[in-house]
């Protein structure tokens, strides 16, 4: 049974069915993202001072993630033209570099987690508190994670500035690479917390990786289609050249609006 | 976009699209530029911050996913998304007004509990 309205439009809509649904998913994404905003929003405007982190991500990083998708997002409507002006050899190399483009965003954002996995906060019992790098850099430590292992003390290298004080604007723009000072060792007896910058630290990095994983769900979600699109899923191009090119299309929507999420999401998580 | 082109309709449009490539690149540069300059006001470095990723994600939405010259019914399906997002936004914003008050923080002890340790805080 062939499926209605892949090329032809549909007399209500005027439009191919899958862009009628690609939009109506993608509506419910502008929900989905909306509310995860939302709840970005109260708790930082909830935290009370001191308490939500800032300049803990590293900003060049984060630009230079921002000029990959953008350049992706250029790619895949390239893509889709060449097909539209009957180009595939084009679509191909366009497409091979969005997919590139996809698989460097992912692989920068696994280096970023893996900082923030190895990088710690230590709140001691005389009410101070400081972040750095714990000898060895261990993954996912915790309070527990002392008693467990039964360790006497931690080798710490506290970095220069923690993001609780105050410092001239800016000056935190390589995050946690700005500097340490000399390593020192902290008694377990007078470590009150200590955590990993992973979810459980604080409301920040709950938000930080809610957002940013469920972004980097969607960008690798948008590759394995892209990917099958350029590999098997191409030979549609011989049989019906207009369905692929509508393919490229809803594939490359959906590709738009990841680009666009993240366009919302550098600034709110690592600039504001 | 309408769903029939010609060759050099789409060529023009391939113009369009180089422009808003180097127009996101710039206003990337422009977003990242404005963090090293220090505003007084918090307020107005979020606005400027929001207003600048507000166009990048129209010319996104515009350009790359055609909504400038879309059909009426995706025009109908994203008002409607408008509406509930701007009410989602609206919600929140009022919420901001009411819950400092709920906290732990601001909170005044109950009656016979004004012995009790204030718990520490935990972000």
């Amino acid at each position: 049974m062939d499926i209605p309205y892949t090329t032809q439009l549909r007399e209500d809509t005027n439009l191919y069915n899958a862009k009628v649904g690609i939009w109506l998913f993608l509506a419910s994404e502008v929900m989905l993202f909306g509310a995860l905003f939302s709840s970005y929003i109260l708790l930082r405007v909830g935290a009370p001072p001191g308490t939500f982190p800032h300049g803990l991500l590293n900003i060049p990083i984060g630009t230079f993630n921002t000029a990959v998708l953008i350049t992706s997002s250029i790619t895949v409507v390239m893509a889709w033209a060449s097909l539209k002006m009957g180009n595939f050899g084009k679509f191909k190399l366009f497409q091979a570099i969005t997919l590139l483009c996809a698989l460097g965003f992912l692989t920068i954002k696994t280096f970023e987690y893996r900082d923030k996995f190895i990088h710690y906060e230590v709140w001691k019992n005389d009410g101070t508190r400081m972040t750095g790098h714990i000898e060895g850099n261990p993954w996912f430590w915790d309070t527990q994670t002392l008693k467990t292992k039964n360790l006497p003390a931690i080798t710490f290298s506290p970095d220069a500035h923690h993001y609780a004080e105050p410092r001239t604007h800016g000056a935190g723009a390589k995050g946690e690479h700005g500097g340490h000072g000399a390593a020192v060792q902290i008694p377990a007896a007078d470590i009150k917390r200590l955590s990993a910058f992973v979810p459980a630290h604080s409301t920040y990095f709950g938000i930080y990786f809610t957002l940013t994983a469920l972004h980097a769900l969607h960008v690798l979600g948008g590759a394995i289609v892209i990917g099958y699109l350029w590999g098997p899923g191409a030979k549609m191009w011989k049989t019906d050249p207009e369905r692929f090119t509508n393919r490229i299309e809803v594939s490359g929507l959906f590709w738009h609006f990841v680009d666009l999420v993240w366009i919302f999401l550098f600034p709110v998580l690592y600039l504001l | 976009m309408s769903d029939t082109h010609s060759h050099d309709h789409i060529a023009k449009h391939v113009r369009v699209y180089i422009t808003v490539f180097v127009a996101l690149l710039v206003g990337t540069v422009v977003t990242v530029g404005m963090y090293y300059v220090h505003l007084e006001s918090v307020a107005l470095t979020v606005a400027i911050a929001v207003f600048i990723a507000t166009v990048k994600a129209s010319l996104v939405a515009g350009f790359f996913m055609h909504l400038v010259s879309e059909k009426k019914s995706i025009y109908t399906v994203l008002a409607v998304t408008a509406f509930f997002f701007a009410g989602l936004m609206a919600i929140t914003i009022w919420a901001m007004h009411d819950f400092p008050d709920n906290t732990a923080d601001t909170q005044q002890p109950l009656p016979g509990a004004a012995a009790a340790a204030p718990a520490p805080h935990v972000p």
